[in-house]
């Protein structure tokens, strides 16, 4: 118990640094504040210049801003989009669920896919695994945003198998696949190294010893040895998939947090960035410190 | 994308134990010597202009005349292709050597420099590592502004975290062993020690690390491209021809196509030949 509450602290001190370089870098950039979060947007009056400097506290010091700007991200408020004109939450809770769709299928499919071909290839003949571990390479080197466009190409102006920009679950299919390919790469070839690394361990002996058969050593033994590190990268993959989404959400033209975050960027939409920001690392920050806090449930040798 | 978020160090673990092919680490590395020719001299390997338009030849198919067939302006594509190797791969390389000298100064700060340096670095480290790569690059973007620069200079920051903390490892594990006591038995100042006997040896396995991050951080630049956050067009690169064959893909595959395939072989290549050198030099033999 003492360890969950330390982890916990841990991870919510790592939170508030990623919070406060945020807010360093906004406030140590060249230029003015005001002018960076303007940006490049023409229509700014002096008017909404003055009120800029009134919502962020500007004309105070640096220190009193950084607890306010902290003290407003305890009560949940992210500020106000400028090109929007709304607040940044309601943006962000308006485009989250479509993303968080996504990601999950993508989870889904990439978990199943690793599990199912780790489990089929490990410790066979090459002329099996030669295949899937070249697709596997390949998935992770190829550019997720080429393989969208691909995807969207072949399948739905090609093949017509899937809508290509529509709302419903079909038009979900193909955007998932994208984001789940390099994920799935990175996790299969792990999985199975693991799996292959456990099978030569004394225990899958032992339990070969006591008449199990290879394929019952390798699901009852081996991979209850080789998930647990394969989990952790599983962890920070799942936080990156965010980066995916933007390029995968740009493709496909869909909402979502990655489309407003990438128009938030082209448009200098700072209050925005900030937002997403802060919304992003405090789920990474939380998915990697479930993650740890599984680890031990999973391997018991961890457990003191 | 997940590649460029990912550690190096992660990465590392995926060359871990698969047997190497004879022939793959030599593809790899015919194919990088072919870029590393257009990069240079492109015009040894494609003779023409990029930018030459040609009304006559719009959205012309792969064939006798155009290798890869000619884009929505007539421009050929195997030509466009050559040229923008440079810019391609320049901000890629470019951001891996930042993110490389960044991450070894810090990670030698953080494990010579005594206890609170070595406690404030890798806490830093830690909290860059809280944001997901890409959405560190482009919060850096959103307020320094696209471009070239830029693009390098986000890509390499998110890169340095994890060559710092494979430094500081590789340091720490020096200090212990038997020839830097020597160093320091014989009377050799700390900094010295540090300098001549430590930081030297403590380089190689990070530069391996580096071939692979390469690969990643190409492909980041790719993206950021295609996204609209890198160099202006008309300059020929990889990624923003990607953005706009994209347009024309339902008419014309090649103009998206080809360009996707080169980036896809220059990162496999890329990474194929840095797990091959690293298995080499971690002890084991490479076959």
């Amino acid at each position: 118990m003492r360890l969950v509450w330390s982890r916990c602290g841990h991870a919510l001190l790592v939170l508030w640094g990623a919070l406060t370089l945020t807010f360093l870098a906004l406030h140590l950039t060249r230029g003015s504040v005001v002018d960076a979060i303007v940006g490049n947007n023409t229509q700014v009056t002096p008017a909404v210049r003055a009120q800029i400097v009134q919502d962020y506290g500007l004309g105070r010091p640096l220190w009193q801003q950084y607890l306010s700007y902290l003290g407003r991200l305890l009560h949940g408020d992210l500020g106000t989009s400028y090109q929007l004109q709304t607040p940044v939450r309601a943006a962000i809770a308006e485009q989250l669920p479509p993303t968080l769709q996504l990601m999950g299928l993508a989870t889904l499919l990439a978990v199943t896919t690793t599990l199912v071909v780790a489990v089929a290839t490990a410790r066979r003949p090459a002329w099996l695994r030669a295949p899937f571990a070249l697709l596997e390479v390949a998935g992770v080197a190829v550019p997720q945003f080429w393989l969208a466009i691909l995807l969207l190409t072949v399948f739905s102006f090609g093949l017509h198998w899937f809508p290509a920009f529509a709302d419903g679950p079909a038009g979900l299919v193909l955007p998932a696949v994208a984001l789940a390919v390099p994920m799935a790469g990175i996790l299969t070839q792990l999985l199975r190294d693991g799996l292959e690394r456990a099978l030569e361990q004394p225990f899958a002996t032992t339990a070969r010893a006591r008449g199990q058969r290879e394929r019952g050593v390798l699901v009852r033994h081996a991979l209850r040895h080789a998930l647990p590190p394969a989990l952790t990268i599983f962890g920070l993959l799942l936080g990156s998939m965010i980066g995916g989404a933007v390029v995968v959400e740009q493709v496909f033209s869909r909402p979502g947090i990655g489309s407003l975050l990438l128009t938030a960027v082209t448009g200098k939409d700072i209050p925005v960035v900030l937002g997403v920001v802060a919304v992003t690392a405090t789920g990474y920050v939380a998915i990697n410190l479930i993650v740890d806090l599984l680890y031990p449930l999973l391997d018991p040798r961890l457990k003191d | 994308m997940a590649v460029a978020d990912l550690p190096p160090a992660d990465l590392a673990v995926l060359s871990g134990r698969r047997r190497a092919r004879g022939v793959g680490p030599v593809l790899a590395a015919v194919f990088l010597v072919l870029l590393a020719v257009a990069a240079i001299a492109p015009g040894l390997l494609a003779p023409g202009s990029p930018d030459t338009t040609s009304t006559a030849d719009l959205l012309r198919p792969p064939g006798a005349g155009h290798l890869f067939g000619t884009d929505q302006n007539g421009r050929d594509v195997y030509t466009r292709i050559v040229h923008g190797t440079r810019d391609s791969l320049l901000a890629g390389l470019a951001a891996t050597a930042l993110a490389l000298a960044a991450g070894i100064v810090v990670g030698a700060v953080g494990a010579l420099g005594g206890r609170i340096a070595d406690n404030l670095t890798m806490r830093l480290v830690e909290v860059l590592l809280a944001v997901p790569g890409l959405v560190t690059a482009l919060l850096i973007v959103a307020v320094a502004g696209p471009g070239t620069t830029t693009l390098i200079m986000a890509i390499g920051f998110i890169g340095m975290p994890a060559y710092a903390r494979l430094v500081r490892g590789q340091i720490l594990q020096l200090r212990g062993s038997a020839f830097v006591e020597a160093a320091v038995a014989q009377g050799l100042r700390p900094a010295r020690v540090a300098v001549r006997h430590i930081i030297p040896n403590a380089v190689p396995p990070v530069l391996l690390l580096a071939t692979i991050g390469t690969g990643a951080a190409i492909g980041a630049s790719a993206a950021l491209s295609f996204l609209g956050l890198g160099p202006r067009p008309p300059d020929p690169q990889w990624g923003a021809m990607l953005q706009q064959g994209q347009d024309y893909f339902a008419v014309a595959w090649w103009t998206a196509t080809i360009p996707g395939v080169v980036l896809t072989l220059t990162v496999l290549a890329i990474t194929t030949l840095g797990q091959h050198l690293q298995r080499r030099f971690d002890g084991g033999n490479p076959g």
